[in-house]
C-alpha cells in the first residue's frame, strides 16, 4: 500500500486544479454556475479523500508500533520526501478527512463572495493538514505546518467578520513567531544529528543541556498552536472572526497539530527535557483549565465562549501528554479526537443560528427551544459532550487524562477536576441563556428549525460523539501499540540527568 | 603563465560583452533612436551569449591572477547575465510605452553587466575596483535615465554622490591592504596576512567591507537604497535590485575568503554586526513605508542581511547558502518589481500601498503573483524564500552563530508584517477603481517568477544545490 499517504495528502489538490480550471475556462457571466459546480467539485473531492483515508485506516495494522505505509524519496541537500503514519497520527488524519466534507456542506449557503477561491483555500488547507500528520522528515513537516498558515490567514481575512483583519494578522504573526524558533531548533538538530528523518532523530540522543533549548524552541511553536495559556489570546479573536467552517477546522484540526507535535517531537526526541519541564506544563495546563473556564463564563459572544472552552479542553491534552503514562497519553489522544468532533459541532451549532440572525450575542437569543426543537436537542447533546457527560466522547477523554495525571501530579489532577465543574457552569449557562427561557426577542419569532442540509452535517457528528463515548476502544485499538512504544522511550530517559 | 589565446578563452564572456557593447553603441550612434529595437535585441543576444560562454568556458586564472574564471565566477555570471537580459527586455518595452526609446539604455545595461562580470571574476584589488566602478557608473546613468523627471534625477545624483563616497572608502581600504600586504592579488594578500601583515591590513579590510556593504545596500550603509528605488524608473530598479547584488556578494565572498582566510575571526565580527543591523533595521523601518518601492528597498536591506550571514559563517556551507540565497532572492525581487511594472492606473504607475486596495478583484492573476512572491520573501515554506533562509540559517547555526540566527528569524517575523499588509490590502480591502491593461512583458516575467518561487523551486533545488556547492568550493584556493 505504499503511495496511499501521498494519495490521501494530495487528493484535494486535484479538486483545486479542477476548480481553477473551471474558473479560468468560464466567462464572466457564469458566476452562479461556476459557484455551484465548484461546490460539488469540492464536496466530491473531500468525500473521495475521506474514502481513501478510510481504506488507509482499514489497511492499517494496529499491532505494529512503528511507522507504516512508509514512502521515501531523496530530495536535495540530504533531505528526503518521506511519509509514514503510526497509531498516533492515523486517527488525526481520519479526523481531518471526516470534518472536511462537513465544512464544505456547512459553507454551502453562507459564503457568497468569491466562493471558488474559498473552496480552493479549504482544499489546500486539507492537503497541508494531512501532510503535517504524514510527514516523516522534519523539514517536510515544517513545510506543511507553516504553509497551513497561508490558507487560514486568507480564510479569516477575506471571509471573516468585522474585525477580521486584526484577527488574521494576530493569528499569522503569533504562530509564525513560535514557528521560527522551532525552525532554529530544527536546523540545529539537522546540523548535529546530520539527518532530518524523524524516525532517525527519535533514536538520536541529544545532549541533555541542548535538549533544554530544543525543547523550549519546539514548545514555543506548539504551545502557541495548541494554544496554551498564556499564549492563547489569538485563538478567541481568530475563532470569532473566522467563518463557521474556518472555526470548525481551526478547533477541530489545527489545534491538534500542537498536541501532535508534543507527542511526535518533544516527548520522544527530548525525553530528558520533557521530564525536566513536565511540572511547567502541568502548571500551565492547570491554569488553562481553571482560568480560561472562568474567562469563558464571562463571555457575551457565543463563539468566544466556545473558543475559551477549547483552550480549557486543550489544557487536558497537554497535561495528559506530559503525564508520561499510558492512561494520560491515551486520554490526551482521545481528547483530541473527541474535542475535534464536539467543538467542531458546537461551532456548527453557532453557525446555524448565525446564518439565520447574523449575530452571535448571547443576549440576543433566548427561548430557541420553542421554535427549534431539533436544534435544541442537537445543541444539548454537544453541550453535554463538552461538559464531559458519561456516554459522550468528552467523558472518556477527560476521565482518562485525569487518571493519568493523578499518577504524575496529584494537585494538577485536583485543579483540573475543579475545571470540569466550571466547564459545566459555563456550558450549561450558555445553553440556558440561548435555548431555554421565553422567546422574547421579536426578531426570533420566525426563526426556522434545522433544514435537511444541516441535519446531514450534524448526523455524522452525533453518531461519532456517541459511538466514541460508548465504545472508546475504537480509538485505543489504534493508539495502544504506538503509545506503549512511546512510553518505553520516555521511561528509559532518566529524570534526574538535567538541571541537577 | 598562460598564452594569449588561453587568456582570451578564459575572459571570453567579458570580451563578448565588451565588444558587443561597442558594436551596439555604433549601431545606435549611426541608426539613431529608430534602431533601439535592434540594439535591444542585440543586447539581449550578447548577454545570453555571455551567459552561455560563462557556463561552458574553461576554468583558470589569467592576467597575472587579476582575472579568475572559476566555478563561482561562472555561477554568478550565468545569473547576472541572465537577469540583465530580463532587465533589457523590461526596460526596452517600458521605454517604448513611454515613447522615450533611447538606444543607450540597453547598451548601458550590457556595460553594467560587464562590470558585474568583472566583479565576479576579480582576483586582485585592481580588477575589483575596475569592476565595481564600471558597474556603478553605468547604474548611476540608468537611474537618472529620465532626466526630465525630478525624482529620477535626484535618485541618480544621490546614488552617484554616495556611491563615490563608498568607492573612496573602498579605494582607501585597498590602498591600506596593498601597503601592508605588499600585493594587490588576493592570493598574495592571504599569504602576507598569514605571515603576519598585521593590524594595518585588517584595518584596510574594514574599509573594504564598508565600501562593499554600501554596494549591496547593507545597514548602516543602506541610506541611498529607499530613495534610489523610489525615484528610479521601475524597470531599472528591477535590474538594480537583483544582478548587481549578486555580483557584489560574490565579490564580497571572494575578497574575504580568498584574501583573508586567516583572519576569519576579525572580519566575521564586522560582518555579523552589519548582518544583524541589516536584518533588524530593514524589518523595522519597512513597517513605516507606504510606498511599495521604498518598502521593497527595506525588504532588500533585510535580505542582504541574511545573505551576509552566509558569508559571515566563513565556511563552504555558508558560501553555498549565500549563493543559493542570492539566486532565489533575485528571482523573487525581479518578480515583485515586474508586478509593479505591470500595474498602472490612469497611465500612472501604482506605487503606494493604497493603490493596491482590492487588486485581487481587479487583477486576480497579478494579485496572486504578488501574494505568492510576498509569501516567498516572507519565508513561508515551501516557497523559494523559505529555502533561501533555510540554507543561510542552517549554515549560520552550524558555524556557531546561533544567537544571530535566532535574531534574524525573529526579525523575519517583524518583516512578515509588512508583506502581510500588502496581501491584506489586495485581498481584504475594496478597490478604488479600474486599473490599466498590464503590459505582456512585465506580466510574463511576474508570472514566470511566481511560478518558479511557488512551485518549480521544489524541483530546482536539487540541481541548484549541486551547482552552488561546486561554486562555493572554488573559493578554496590552496
Amino acid at each position: 500500500m505504499t503511495g496511499i499517504l501521498s494519495l490521501t495528502t494530495f487528493a484535494p489538490i486535484i479538486g483545486v486544479l479542477a476548480i481553477l480550471f473551471l474558473k479560468l475556462a468560464s466567462k464572466p457571466g457564469d458566476r452562479k454556475k461556476v459557484d455551484a459546480a465548484s461546490k460539488w467539485i469540492a464536496l466530491v473531492t473531500t468525500l473521495a479523500t475521506l474514502a481513501i483515508s478510510i481504506v488507509m485506516v482499514a489497511k492499517f495494522n494496529p499491532a505494529e508500533p512503528g511507522f507504516q505505509f512508509v514512502e521515501s524519496a531523496p530530495w536535495f541537500a540530504g533531505l528526503t520526501y518521506s511519509m509514514g503514519i503510526d497509531g498516533i497520527s492515523v486517527l488525526l488524519i481520519l479526523l481531518t478527512t471526516f470534518l472536511m466534507p462537513l465544512c464544505i456542506v456547512a459553507s454551502w449557503r453562507s459564503i457568497e463572495d468569491r466562493l471558488p477561491e474559498y473552496l480552493i483555500a479549504f482544499l489546500l488547507l486539507e492537503t497541508l493538514m494531512i501532510g503535517v500528520f504524514c510527514a516523516m522528515d522534519l523539514i517536510l513537516f515544517y513545510a506543511f505546518f507553516e504553509c497551513g498558515l497561508i490558507p487560514m490567514f486568507l480564510i479569516i481575512g477575506i471571509w471573516g467578520g468585522k474585525n477580521r483583519v486584526y484577527a488574521a494578522y494576530k493569528f499569522f504573526l503569533y504562530t509564525l513567531l513560535g514557528s521560527v524558533l522551532m525552525l532554529a531548533a530544527i536546523l540545529t538538530m539537522a546540523n548535529i544529528a546530520g539527518t532530518t528523518s524523524i524516525p532517525a532523530l527519535m533514536q538520536f540522543k541529544f545532549a541533555p543541556q541542548l535538549q533544554i533549548f530544543l525543547w523550549l524552541a519546539f514548545f514555543a511553536s506548539f504551545a502557541v498552536k495548541m494554544p496554551m495559556w498564556p499564549v492563547h489570546t489569538w485563538l478567541p479573536d481568530a475563532h470569532v472572526e473566522a467563518p463557521t467552517a474556518g472555526s470548525v477546522i481551526l478547533a477541530g484540526v489545527l489545534l491538534k497539530m500542537g498536541g501532535y507535535g508534543f507527542l511526535r517531537f518533544s516527548l520522544p526526541m527530548f525525553p530528558d527535557a520533557s521530564h525536566y519541564f513536565a511540572p511547567l506544563v502541568f502548571a500551565m495546563s492547570a491554569i488553562a483549565v481553571f482560568y480560561t473556564s472562568l474567562v469563558a463564563f464571562r463571555q457575551t459572544d457565543i463563539k468566544k465562549l466556545i473558543a475559551y472552552s477549547s483552550v480549557a479542553h486543550m489544557g487536558f491534552v497537554t497535561m495528559g501528554i506530559f503525564s508520561g503514562n499510558a492512561a494520560g497519553i491515551q486520554g490526551a489522544i482521545f481528547q483530541m479526537v473527541s474535542h475535534g468532533l464536539i467543538s467542531g459541532a458546537l461551532f456548527l451549532c453557532v453557525g446555524v443560528i448565525y446564518d439565520r440572525m447574523h449575530t452571535r450575542e448571547i443576549a440576543f437569543y433566548g427561548g430557541l427551544v420553542n421554535r427549534m426543537p431539533w436544534y435544541a436537542a442537537t445543541f444539548l447533546l454537544f453541550t453535554m459532550g463538552n461538559v464531559g457527560l458519561p456516554g459522550t466522547s468528552g467523558f472518556v477523554g477527560e476521565i482518562l487524562t485525569m487518571t493519568g495525571v493523578y499518577g504524575a501530579s496529584t494537585w494538577t489532577a485536583f485543579v483540573s477536576a475543579t475545571g470540569v465543574i466550571l466547564s459545566a457552569v459555563y456550558a450549561l449557562s450558555l445553553y440556558r441563556r440561548v435555548v431555554f427561557g421565553t422567546l422574547d426577542n421579536p426578531k426570533l419569532a420566525t426563526i426556522a428549525d434545522l433544514e435537511p442540509r444541516e441535519v446531514i452535517i450534524f448526523a455524522p457528528l452525533i453518531v461519532g460523539t456517541l459511538a466514541l463515548g460508548v465504545y472508546p476502544d475504537a480509538v485505543f485499538h489504534y493508539t495502544t501499540a504506538s503509545v506503549d512504544h512511546l512510553i518505553e522511550a520516555w521511561r528509559a530517559a532518566s529524570p534526574v540527568s538535567v538541571g541537577g | 603563465m598562460m598564452d594569449f589565446s588561453g587568456a582570451v578563452a578564459l575572459a571570453l564572456p567579458e570580451i563578448i560583452l565588451a565588444v558587443g557593447a561597442l558594436i551596439l553603441l555604433m549601431v545606435g550612434a549611426f541608426g539613431g533612436d529608430k534602431s533601439t529595437g535592434l540594439v535591444s535585441v542585440g543586447s539581449g543576444g550578447v548577454l545570453i551569449a555571455g551567459a552561455v560562454a560563462a557556463a561552458y568556458g574553461p576554468l583558470g586564472s589569467t592576467f597575472n591572477g587579476g582575472f579568475v574564471a572559476d566555478n563561482a565566477a561562472a555561477f554568478a555570471k550565468v545569473f547576472i547575465y541572465g537577469f540583465s537580459a530580463v532587465g533589457v527586455l523590461l526596460g526596452d518595452r517600458w521605454l517604448k510605452r513611454m515613447a522615450a526609446s533611447k538606444f543607450e539604455f540597453p547598451v548601458l545595461i550590457v556595460i553594467a553587466a560587464l562590470g558585474m562580470g568583472m566583479m565576479a571574476s576579480a582576483g586582485d584589488l585592481i580588477s575589483l575596483y575596475i569592476g565595481v566602478e564600471l558597474q556603478s557608473l553605468a547604474l548611476y546613468v540608468l537611474c537618472a535615465f529620465r532626466r526630465d523627471d525630478a525624482k529620477a534625477s535626484e535618485a541618480g545624483l544621490k546614488y552617484f554622490v554616495l556611491g563615490a563616497l563608498s568607492s573612496g572608502l573602498l579605494l582607501y581600504g585597498a590602498s591600506l591592504i596593498y601597503g601592508f600586504a605588499g600585493s594587490t592579488k588576493f592570493v598574495d594578500i592571504a599569504a602576507a596576512v598569514q605571515a603576519g601583515a598585521g593590524q594595518g591590513a585588517i584595518f584596510g579590510v574594514v574599509f573594504l567591507i564598508c565600501g562593499l556593504a554600501f554596494k549591496v545596500s547593507a545597514a548602516p550603509f543602506h541610506m541611498w537604497t529607499p530613495d534610489v528605488y523610489e525615484g528610479a524608473p521601475t524597470p531599472v530598479v528591477a535590474f538594480v535590485a537583483a544582478a548587481p547584488k549578486m555580483a557584489a556578494m560574490v565579490l564580497f565572498a571572494r575578497a574575504l575568503l580568498q584574501g583573508f582566510p586567516g583572519a576569519v575571526g576579525q572580519w566575521q565580527q564586522v560582518l555579523v554586526v552589519v548582518a544583524a543591523l541589516s536584518m533588524g533595521w530593514g524589518a523595522l523601518a519597512g513597517l513605516r513605508q507606504r510606498n511599495l518601492k521604498r518598502l521593497l528597498a527595506y525588504s532588500s536591506v533585510t535580505n542582504i542581511g541574511y545573505a551576509l550571514l552566509g558569508i559571515a559563517a566563513g565556511t563552504d556551507q555558508g558560501v553555498t547558502a549565500m549563493l543559493v540565497f542570492m539566486v532565489l532572492y533575485m528571482i523573487d525581487t525581479t518578480g515583485l518589481f515586474a508586478c509593479l511594472l505591470a500595474l498602472n492606473r490612469d497611465g500612472k504607475p501604482m506605487e503606494t500601498l493604497a493603490d493596491f486596495a482590492g487588486l485581487a478583484k481587479e487583477k486576480p492573476g497579478l494579485a496572486l503573483c504578488i501574494t505568492g512572491l510576498s509569501f516567498s520573501v516572507m519565508g513561508i515554506p515551501p516557497f523559494a524564500g523559505f529555502w533561501a533562509k533555510f540554507y543561510v540559517f542552517k549554515a549560520a547555526i552550524a558555524a556557531g552563530l546561533w544567537p544571530i540566527a535566532v535574531f534574524g528569524l525573529v526579525a523575519s517575523v517583524v518583516a512578515a508584517f509588512y508583506y502581510l499588509r500588502i496581501i491584506k490590502t489586495m485581498w481584504f480591502d475594496p478597490s478604488p477603481g479600474r486599473t490599466d491593461a498590464s503590459p505582456l512583458d512585465a506580466r510574463g516575467v511576474a508570472v514566470a517568477a511566481a511560478l518558479f518561487s511557488c512551485g518549480l523551486v521544489v524541483l530546482a533545488l536539487n540541481p541548484l544545490d549541486t551547482v552552488a556547492k561546486l561554486a562555493a568550493a572554488a573559493f578554496h584556493l590552496s
